[in-house]
């Protein structure tokens, strides 16, 4: 074995495919980085969209610029289920170095469309196979020598649509869309689409069994990316501040974002109402956003595992001095640097409890790009009204892969600026204290420097502090702060997005899951349910710290499993710290962490497992 | 008949002295840093800052108190050790009216905090970086900083085996617009300095060094009252008309320098024995170099450029602070989203 391993198949569960198997299968193409196949996957993708059958699609990834073995799957489902798809029925095998393990790793009864000199008709008698000589076909569509290795990827979408029955029109109407600035470009690669499906035509006699045929269940839908999705909520918001350090897979966030702000956001006079700022390192983007959001900005960072280990010190800075800032964590594997280009949702303790001492956090958990949409304006909206860092923990398959949506709304809520004295108000109340508890909800006034009062301002520290903002290592003082600072979190219960109960039959099980979890989760529900008859109840967690809905779901239910992506059941652990002692030993973890996004049937299979079926 | 009383002292924007005044001082009886303080509440006074417009950035460390003990009135920030500059960086993005001015030490800036502070001089963003600089850490009680000259001695006896980092050649090698060395013990100079540091717009650095009086002020140091008095060089004698005084005094155009700041003050540079270019970047940090190798401490204003384009030009920033834009320039509108959806159908 070389030094590297990028090998990607799991063992699956191999089921026999018989009959016609319509709209409800995966994908599989198999390339090589750098080789500009994402264009043709995402025009397979777009094809299989308008089609109207619901589609989603996953890159599985190596962390390398080129040469190094991907994987694109696309997972089509009548039933409207866009989790992974541990098993491949329809494989594109295009890179060499994979290509034997990619069909072994088949289940029998799949098709496998394969470039003819790999020569793997031999390898399975359970598999069709259909040579395709690309090098060949490639010549005629591309004069230019050195197009043709990113060209021959096309060819294969036409090769795909002939023998699946997508229609050409609408692989003709991706590719414009995907070279919709670059005409020359769109008509080479749509010349290479015909040229794999003529092929095909003139070639194969089609003996899989899989077929997409037209449905309308996509009408008015989108297809984005959660780090795009979240992009548009931050300048929905309202953000003006963006600090961040390039990472994967948070990198397309700000990437995202700034297109958007310069799309929407420069004013008539062409002056920016917002800053980016690449930073030197995360400790600087999160330092800068603690400065803004201190001095009144919405500000934002956007990392990963590696970016939230550094950030701290400074995340507990701002719990503890009390200033907003909005972190969007795109898990990915770790420890350490793990597994740059997989996901994890792996972060859950470390942000909840991010720097030493006593410290707690909100952290809001989108499960879709609409979440992602959504929470990144609930999350400026907290970060406001609570005076503290707002984590929102995405993870690179709900980040960086492309998912289906409807159209997001327009915000209705007014931006909120939380608990500000102006000038006018310090005149009234003749001064404040930075951290008195006027109202009893633990969240006291703060003012923005610069405020036209004498009385405005106050010294701001990470050190030991009294009401007043003063220096203080009394312990009365010490200790009233951090009692108050454990009742704002308190509060914030009631102002987190709420748990969902997305599926209810008062059953005696229970299942809690969250983030992208919940996809594999609902299909899990129905595999269980027509498979084995099991019927479980599903409470979908959306924030913590937990409101009174989870308590009252785990009291209500005999057993309860907490389905989630790590190795520790690290959401479980904090579910313990919250529940009564009563109540923890009811606790069963179903976990997924080998840093492919969790499938529905490895879910299944094991609650069956824990159940004693 | 009995006198008026007279009307108490005002400035420029009609405050008092005691406008500016800071809390008490925690420091040590006789420490540079307090000399600083003192003369930035000159400076801020006399220079008719709005006290509510400054903000007071700082680190940790003994140097990074101080901002609590001038011009209470002004919002003050005491971060986490040697990452001021980030935030400092954050409270100008979000309101770029403000005058931020940042207090550090010669640990909190060269030693865990050298890589904020290497990308802070970068950005030329408007700011005036203060490092209080006594080459030892007083908090721990006495340990060498990464400004401690090559063969200092602590009182200990432990000889420093390292050699220093020039903050001031770092900042004029890396971007800062106007960079300085001072004295604790130079009350004129220092004023003055301060006083062009809060005319202009872009990064101010200005290394004051500041004897330690527990830890690092006997035989033996390099950084003592003693030690820097008889070492001290200035490169220039500086004076300074604000923009708000109409003096016109005539100056040998051979032997002083004009600078026309920011704000319309007038800073001048009277050569003194050596000819000493401060808008010569080069030449500045040869010397410096020079002056390192012959043991001389230079001070005065050791580089300044009114030309290069800071920060807030880079980021093409709006007129209003950002952290002050309503929600109908910062929410784009319901067309925006529209728009940006029918994209993705």
């Amino acid at each position: 074995m070389a030094t590297l391993d990028v090998t990607l198949q799991e063992q699956a569960t191999p089921t026999a495919q018989t009959g016609r198997n319509v709209n409800d299968f995966s994908i599989q193409v198999a390339t090589v980085n750098g080789s500009g196949s994402q264009s043709a996957n995402t025009v397979l993708l777009r094809s299989i969209f308008q089609m109207g059958v619901p589609v989603s699609g996953k890159n599985l990834f190596p962390s390398n610029i080129a040469g190094l073995p991907t994987w694109y799957t696309i997972r089509a489902s009548k039933h409207g289920y866009i989790a992974r798809k541990k098993e491949i029925d329809f494989l594109v095998a295009m890179n060499a170095e994979t290509a034997q393990e990619d069909v072994m790793s088949l289940v029998p009864g799949a098709a496998c469309v394969y470039d003819e000199p790999l020569n793997l008709k031999q390898l399975r008698q359970d598999v069709t196979f259909y040579p395709v000589p690309y090098d060949k076909l490639v010549g005629p569509v591309c004069p230019e020598a050195k197009l043709r290795r990113l060209v021959k990827n096309m060819i294969y979408v036409g090769v795909v649509d002939y023998l699946l029955g997508i229609e050409l029109a609408e692989s003709e109407k991706a590719v414009a869309r995907q070279f919709a600035t670059k005409k020359k470009a769109a008509d080479l690669n749509m010349a290479a689409v015909r040229a794999g499906y003529d092929y095909a035509k003139a070639t194969f006699t089609k003996h899989d069994s899989f077929f997409i045929e037209r449905m309308n269940e996509n009408a008015g839908k989108i297809i984005i990316d959660g780090n795009a999705a979240a992009a548009l909520g931050c300048m929905f918001a309202g953000v003006t501040v963006v600090t961040w350090y390039p990472i994967t897979p948070s990198t397309s966030l700000v990437e995202s974002l700034i297109d958007y702000l310069k799309e929407y956001r420069i004013g008539s006079d062409g002056k920016a109402t917002f800053a980016v700022v690449q930073a030197e390192d995360e400790l600087a983007a999160i330092g800068m956003v603690m400065g803004a959001g201190w001095a009144g900005a919405r500000a934002m960072t956007s990392t990963s595992g590696p970016g939230i280990s550094l950030m701290g010190e400074f995340v507990g800075l701002g719990y503890y001095a009390e200033i907003p800032g909005v972190i969007f964590d795109i898990q990915r594997v770790g420890p350490s640097t793990g597994l740059p280009t997989r996901t994890m949702q792996g972060d859950i303790l470390s942000c909840a409890f991010l720097s030493h001492g006593d410290t707690k956090h909100i952290l809001l958990l989108p499960n879709s790009v609409t979440e992602c949409y959504t929470m990144a304006m609930e999350a400026f909206e907290l970060a406001e009204q609570f005076q503290t860092p707002v984590f929102v923990l995405s993870d690179l398959d709900l980040g960086m892969n492309s998912w289906m949506a409807q159209p997001f709304e327009y915000p209705e809520q007014p931006v909120g600026r939380g608990k500000v004295l102006g000038a006018d108000e310090l005149q009234r109340l003749g001064g404040f204290a930075r951290y008195k508890d006027v109202d009893g909800d633990g969240i006291p006034y703060r003012t923005l420097p610069g405020t036209a009062h004498p009385a405005a301002a106050y010294f701001t520290r990470g050190s030991g502090h009294n009401e007043k903002g003063q220096y203080s290592e009394r312990p009365d003082d010490y200790v009233r702060n951090v009692d108050r600072l454990a009742r704002k979190f308190d509060t914030a219960r009631k102002f987190v997005p709420a748990p969902v109960k997305e599926i209810s039959h008062s059953s005696e099980i229970g299942v809690i899951a969250y983030g992208t979890s919940h996809w594999a989760m609902t299909e899990a529900h129905d595999q269980l349910e027509k498979e084995y008859g099991i019927k479980v109840d599903y409470l979908r967690l959306r924030a913590y710290p937990f409101n009174q809905d989870v308590h009252d779901f785990v009291k209500n239910h005999n057993r309860i499993y907490v389905v989630e992506q790590n190795r520790d059941g690290q959401m479980r652990e904090l579910l313990k710290l919250d529940l009564p002692p009563e109540q923890i030993a009811k606790l069963r973890r179903v976990l997924h962490y080998n840093g492919l996004p969790i499938d529905a049937r490895s879910v299944t299979n094991e609650i069956v497992s824990q159940e004693g079926k | 008949m009995s006198a008026t009383p007279a009307a108490p002292k005002t400035n420029v924007i009609g405050l008092s002295v005691l406008d500016y005044r800071g809390g008490k001082t925690t420091l040590c009886a006789g420490c540079g840093h307090n000399a600083i303080s003192e003369r930035i509440i000159d400076a801020a006074y006399e220079m008719g800052v709005r006290p509510e417009n400054l903000v007071k950035m700082s680190g940790i460390g003994c140097s990074s108190k101080s901002p609590a003990y001038f011009v209470n009135r002004a919002h003050g920030f005491n971060a986490v050790h040697g990452r001021m500059p980030s935030v400092a960086t954050g409270v100008a993005l979000a309101n770029h009216k403000l005058m931020v001015l940042g207090v550090s030490g010669d640990g909190d800036t060269a030693s865990i905090g050298i890589g904020q502070f290497i990308h802070l001089m970068r950005r030329n963003l408007p700011i005036i970086y203060i490092i209080e600089d006594n080459g030892v850490y007083g908090l721990t009680k006495g340990q060498f900083s990464a400004t401690a000259d090559l063969g200092a001695k602590l009182k200990t006896g432990v000889i420093n085996d390292l050699p220093p980092i020039d903050t001031c050649a770092l900042a004029i090698e890396l971007g800062a617009t106007f960079v300085a060395r001072s004295f604790s013990g130079d009350k004129r100079q220092l004023l003055t300095l301060l006083k062009a540091a809060i005319s202009h717009r872009g990064t101010v650095m200005i290394d004051v060094i500041s004897p330690c009086v527990t830890f690092n002020d006997h035989e033996g140091s390099t950084k003592s009252y003693k030690y820097v008095k008889d070492h001290d060089e200035p490169v220039q004698e500086l004076g300074f008309v604000p923009h708000f005084e109409n003096i016109e005094v005539d100056y040998d155009p051979g032997t002083t320098a004009t600078v026309t700041m920011h704000d319309g003050s007038h800073l001048r540079l009277r050569k003194l024995e050596r000819d000493y270019d401060a808008t010569d970047r080069i030449n500045a940090m040869k010397i410096l170099a020079e002056s390192h190798a012959k043991g001389e401490v230079l001070t005065g204003v050791l580089y300044v450029n009114t030309q290069a384009p800071n920060f807030f030009d880079v980021l093409n920033l709006t007129g209003q602070p950002l952290g002050q834009l309503p929600e109908s320039v910062v929410r784009p509108p319901k067309k925006a989203l529209e728009d940006a959806m029918a994209e993705l159908m």
